[in-house]
């Protein structure tokens, strides 16, 4: 019985993410004394691949694939499985993963737990439910099963080895999907893998004062996000959209600037290490759930926020 | 086009989660269920990929009759039938093995799930449903234009969306951008009154294979209280950032 772990790379590149994943892995592995097998898939420079033996990952199989997508990739691993005797894939909770998943557990006749927050104890796994307002233990029911790892949660587990990186001619006979085009900005920092995040609600009164959300952001090396009615009012972009119908993050800290704190916005963001609210409204209820808050005008504070990080970073 | 629109039941979004018997059960007294808020931007998909391009909207749901009221209220809102699976659902892989074990020799050109349910998150149903009926899927679907058996869609991808193309019949994952939030549809008093007439039928389960079950749930642990601060002294709630909470 083998454990294997998807190394998922975002253009060439490891996010946090896949690392965390695979730092799961590992763990998993060695309190089952199981082997571990690594699985890349798409362009990838051996470099880069080689950052998973900082997670104490040492055998690599490295499959090529253009325009990797979950169909493909899911077929792709299945065949890995299959030859390698694999009992548990771990996955990240990302885009992909969450489509390569189902299809993958299907394809095993694997169970599948989304969203996992920690290692299994025996076969009770932990996971978010409620969109971010509970978590719920479950039982793993078949003797297979595919895990993914929700970003932030598990955390990095430095445990360095030496990468063994083969090269496997395993291609996907799914080609049912067929890719058009990328629209997308990797030189930004992803929500879910972002470890701040500055977010800002209808407190600022228009799209064109996001500047200084986006200064704060950049000054923490943050991601920027916001409340649904600022999404829903086209002032900002839908995927940074956080809460219940939104993206549930838990980042180690959270601003929230100018929002209520309205119980759909606090599931999204409630798995936050440490939360900062900045409300004129001394009764806004986003107070209740934070750490550290003040009272005060977004417009007068935030700037003289962005200064006082500036002098100690 | 024939579409078929997964729908489930779940407590509406103001909802203070509770458990009962020994938080082994979500506690549903005094809770309003609504029709998953994913699962509404697909319906609403289907009525308008129906009104600009004729065929049916049929919407399906695994669950007891204590579902029927929201399965009346996507009728109300304009779904042309309804199928309830008559079972209790255990996991993801149980609802979607239902679906699909009622939906193989159907033809449905099209089936839309929401991206995930707000109870418990799977997000894995639309692309089980693919696997299961060997059929494309994307998930979360922002973007979904037809041409004929040609769709073409954008889905989330890490950093932005992509673009796919794929042949009908296929399985879209919905939330919003599939349709926008004021396209949402409040049912009339005329689309209440013909949904009462609509037939709605009951089929029995077909399977319970499943890869999970509940044991016990948890709320997250308690805040221990919010540290104020004064607006005229940001550099004190730096220092506690740096040096108490070690954030930053």
């Amino acid at each position: 019985m083998s454990v294997l772990v998807y190394i998922e790379n975002t253009e060439g590149t490891l996010k946090k993410g896949t690392l965390e994943a695979v730092s799961y892995a590992v763990e998993l592995a060695a309190a089952n004394g199981s082997s571990l097998i690594g699985v890349s898939i798409g362009e990838i420079s051996n470099d880069e691949l080689n950052k998973v033996g900082n997670h104490g990952l040492s055998e690599v199989i490295k499959l090529a694939g253009d325009k990797v997508n979950h169909q493909s990739a899911a077929s792709q691993l299945n065949e890995i499985a299959k030859s390698k005797g694999a009992s548990t894939v771990v996955l990240t909770n990302s885009w992909q993963g969450k489509g390569i998943g189902p299809r993958l557990a299907i394809k095993m006749g694997a169970g599948l737990v989304t969203e996992a927050v920690e290692l299994p104890q025996g076969k009770t796994i932990k996971k978010k439910a409620f969109s971010g307002k509970a978590f719920v233990n479950v039982e793993m029911t078949k003797e297979k099963n595919v895990i993914a790892v929700s970003a932030n949660s598990f955390g990095l587990k430095e445990n360095s080895s030496q990468v063994n990186i083969s090269e496997d001619g395993t291609t996907s006979s799914d080609t049912s999907l067929q890719h058009v085009s990328y629209n997308r900005d990797t030189s930004k920092l992803s929500l879910t893998d972002a470890e701040i995040v500055v977010s800002a609600g209808r407190g600022l009164k228009g799209p064109e004062n996001w500047g200084m959300v986006e200064e704060l952001a950049t000054v923490l090396g943050a991601a920027t996000a916001c409340s649904k009615p600022v999404s829903d009012a086209d002032w900002r972009p839908h995927h940074e959209h956080v809460g219940q119908t939104g993206i549930t993050i838990s980042p180690n800290l959270y601003f929230a600037i100018g929002i209520s704190g309205a119980i759909q916005h606090l599931a999204g963001v409630s798995a936050s290490k440490k939360i900062v609210v900045i409300n004129t409204d001394s009764e806004a209820p986003f107070f209740k759930a934070a750490d550290y808050g003040i009272v005060g005008d977004a417009f007068e504070v935030v700037p003289k926020l962005v200064e006082a990080i500036k002098k100690v970073m | 086009m024939k579409i078929l629109v997964c729908i489930s039941s779940v407590p509406d979004t103001t909802t203070k989660i509770n458990f009962t018997e020994n938080d082994t059960q979500f506690k549903k007294e005094g809770v309003q269920f609504i029709i998953n808020p994913y699962d509404e931007f697909g319906l609403t998909k289907a009525l308008l990929l129906k009104e600009s391009g004729g065929g049916s909207v049929t919407v399906i749901n695994v669950g007891t009759t204590e579902n029927d009221p929201i399965i009346r209220k996507a009728l109300a809102i304009g779904a042309d039938d309804a199928i309830r699976i008559d079972s209790t659902p255990i996991d993801g892989i149980h609802v979607a093995n239902e679906i699909a074990n009622y939906a193989k020799d159907k033809g449905y050109d099209l089936i839309i799930a929401g991206r995930e349910s707000i109870d418990y998150n799977g997000g894995m149903v639309p692309h089980l449903l693919g696997e299961l009926l060997s059929i494309p899927s994307i998930s979360p679907c922002v973007g979904f234009t037809v041409n004929g058996v040609e769709a073409e869609m954008e889905t989330l991808i890490d950093g932005g969306k992509e673009s796919v193309k794929a042949s009908l019949p296929m399985v879209i994952g919905s939330q919003k951008g599939l349709v926008q939030e004021n396209e949402l549809r409040i049912p009339n008093m005329r689309g209440i009154m013909m949904s009462r007439s609509k037939p709605l039928t009951v089929e029995a389960s077909t399977t319970n294979d499943s890869g999970q079950k509940i044991v016990k749930h948890e709320l997250p642990a308690a805040k221990a209280g919010c540290t104020m601060i004064d607006a005229s002294d940001v550099d004190k709630l730096v220092d506690l950032l740096q040096n108490e909470a070690k954030v930053i």
